[in-house]
């Protein structure tokens, strides 16, 4: 039914060298938290042929660092301070990946991270509009509900909009519920997460998980678990920060899933990307299972007939909280 | 079912360190240690959908727990360079943190290997020989200073000037230590043959020896390589890991020689004299070190770029050695 996923395996030995298409991916905020392990990951993987980081600081000094793992990739870092150089970290790429920003502290939640990075993915995203209008658009820059949004708008102000193309990267949640049912299931498997990517507005499908057999309780508290995930590594990180090093990994996964559909592999996953699921309630932005192809999304499919009558009553409740932080990244960028 | 302790988990190298090991599913437990930030860091990790068991550990009352029931201990602890520093710079903080966690292995987890990141390994190794040997538990072949990263640089550089070879799988072996000139790089011995002029060899020689020290310049104060050692780092754990688990692996790595006399005789003749450590490619198995692999010929330029790499060793690891006898005296 589902793609089989392949963990990335970043040990050097098992790099296969046959690999036909090669791309070149951007990362934008290459220098942060999240940054520099996602450009370690990406640096690992043998089908990308052209590192270009990009951040207002530190960049050369991560890119002469990562450039030194001996994969097939070349390695180009660019401040603020190099003339033309974040057109040039953008320049033939063929994804951009965008963790760019700053995280939550304890007691943040995801929106309240608006008014600082709104800001930054609406200038990178005009950036992508003008350099690489045809690269696909990873968002992790949060909050992720309104920045696709915004890099939406952006776009179709600047006359280059392709729905096909930019993606908000939920792959996060995805990680946590696989993993916090692992113990459970007694093992690693894909669970369906669709809906936003803060809070109520995440929807773990359990109900898709064969062999995942949950009380109410253990649904109501994995649910819970899922969905505060986030808050989780936030509290624990005591006002450092959000989750990095789990964050690069599922980024790096997702930019993987689309640099294998674009090889021509068959690829399914989950992503907050422009859809008319919800289009009489008003919402044009949901995460749901799409199939990947070289384009970007080949096709969105609906949730699941047999999701369940609670999986149910949570995507009715993500709507007006989904409605509302899509409006609000959308008159960001046009003020009405 | 490998148990691996980090020790410096929350720092430059250890977090992104700890990340790849958490994708390495050989890994069942991954114990995090450190004396600031850990119960984050853990808690970011844990969340990544692999099966492995991680733990946070913070601060010197936890390290015994740390390092108990642990099959491999990897030390990316204590401070990095900044720019104009060489790795002895560091030597007075990273050996008293390096002899305290060795210390602590040696008391709870006598069996474990040991992988040696902090700097300058070429000294911290004999350090933490020297702390095995007076609890009484020293097993030469359970003992390694990671230089993985010059191998990987190797590699990588070579393919710099010659684009049409695949670095990936390219291995050049590097023997001697693990700073400027103790790291001396065989090209000529590399698994894929390469023509490289004299000079292209001297160049090429620089570059891998002081490959650390371009980091350090490009990152202008903000530390040394930290992605790339954990991915050299994830690299050699992983060679440990298949070896724990019954592959025979090839790595090269800094090592007592006393883990194979026999096999240690070339690289002696060869210039290593009678150190007690070198890096030499080591063949790996269950019980460590096997046997360290034989090199075969070396030009005449990589054999006087041994002799000056044993001599500058030679004082690297009587600082070791030193250090330690000063401070049980």
């Amino acid at each position: 039914m589902f793609a089989t996923r392949n963990a990335i395996k970043v040990a050097a030995r098992s790099f296969s060298t046959a690999t036909p298409l090669r791309s070149k991916v951007a990362v934008l905020g290459a220098a942060g938290g999240i940054g520099q392990s996602l450009s370690l990951l990406l640096k690992a993987n043998s089908r990308v042929t052209e590192l270009g980081l990009y951040d207002i600081v530190n960049t050369p000094g991560v890119a002469a660092d990562v450039g030194h793992v001996n994969t097939l990739s070349n390695v180009a870092g660019y401040t603020a301070k190099d003339q033309d150089g974040l057109k040039k970290t953008l320049e033939g790429a063929e994804l951009v990946v965008i963790p760019a920003g700053v995280p939550r502290k304890p007691g943040m939640t995801r929106d309240d991270l608006f008014n600082t990075n709104a800001g930054i993915v609406r200038d990178l995203a005009q950036a992508c509009a003008d350099v690489c209008p045809q690269a696909k658009l990873l968002i992790i820059s949060n909050p992720v509900n309104s920045t696709v949004p915004i890099a939406t708008e952006v776009f179709k102000n600047a006359g280059v909009y392709d729905p096909k193309k930019i993606f908000g990267v939920t792959s996060l949640d995805l990680v946590r519920a696989s993993r916090f049912i692992g113990d459970k299931l007694g093992k690693i498997v894909d669970v369906p997460v669709v809906g936003g990517h803060a809070g109520i507005t995440i929807i773990p499908l359990f109900s898709q998980v064969e062999g995942l057999e949950l009380t109410k309780e253990e649904r109501d508290a994995l649910t819970h678990r899922v969905q505060f995930g986030g808050d989780e590594v936030v509290k624990a990180k005591d006002g450092l920060g959000s989750a990095t090093l789990s964050m690069a990994f599922a980024g790096a996964r997702f930019a993987d899933s689309l640099l294998r559909a674009n090889a021509g592999e068959e690829v399914l996953e989950w992503s907050f990307v422009r859809n008319d699921l919800f289009k009489d309630e008003g919402l044009e932005y949901f995460s749901t299972y799409v199939k990947l192809d070289k384009d970007g999304v080949k096709e969105v499919l609906p949730l699941p007939e047999s999701i369940s009558e609670y999986e149910k009553e949570l995507v009715k409740a993500a709507i007006p909280e989904l409605l509302k932080t899509q409006k609000k990244g959308v008159s960001f960028v046009n003020g009405n | 079912m490998v148990s691996v302790a980090i020790l410096g988990a929350a720092g430059g190298i250890g977090q992104p360190l700890s990340l790849l090991l958490k994708l390495n599913t050989n890994v069942t437990k991954l114990n995090l240690y450190d004396i600031v930030n850990v119960p984050g860091v853990a808690k970011d990790v844990s969340h990544v959908a692999t099966n492995s068991e991680v733990t946070s550990y913070l601060g010197p009352a936890q390290l015994a727990a740390a390092v108990t029931d642990i099959d491999l201990a990897i030390i990316p602890a204590g401070v990095p360079r900044k720019p104009g520093m060489t790795r002895d710079d560091l030597f007075k903080i990273n050996a008293s943190i390096v002899k305290g966690l060795v210390e602590a292995i040696a008391e709870n987890s006598p069996k474990a290997f040991i992988g040696i990141i902090s700097n300058p390994v070429n000294s911290t190794v004999p350090i933490a020989a020297e702390v095995l040997k007076a609890k009484g538990v020293y097993d030469p072949k359970r003992l390694f200073g990671v230089t993985t990263l010059d191998v990987v640089r190797a590699s990588r550089f070579v393919r710099d000037i010659r684009p049409e070879i695949d670095s990936a799988g390219l291995r050049v072996p590097v023997v001697g230590g693990h700073s400027g000139n103790t790291i001396v790089p065989l090209l000529s011995l590399a698994s894929t043959k390469v023509d490289l002029s004299q000079k292209e060899v001297e160049e090429l020689t620089h570059r891998i020896q002081f490959g650390g020290d371009e980091v350090v310049q490009a990152k202008d104060g903000a530390g040394s390589a930290t992605l790339s050692m954990a991915y050299a780092g994830s690299r050699f754990a992983d060679s440990i890991i298949r070896a724990l688990n019954g592959e025979t692996v090839v790595e090269p790595t800094f090592i007592p020689l006393e883990a194979d006399a026999e096999g240690a005789k070339e690289i002696r003749a060869l210039g290593a004299g009678d150190l007690e450590f070198f890096a030499v490619p080591v063949e790996l198995g269950r019980e460590g070190t096997k046997r360290i692999v034989p090199l075969g010929s070396v030009t005449e330029f990589e054999s006087a770029a041994i002799k000056v790499a044993a001599e500058a060793l030679a004082s690297n690891i009587a600082t070791g050695v030193n250090f330690v006898k000063s401070s049980s005296a």
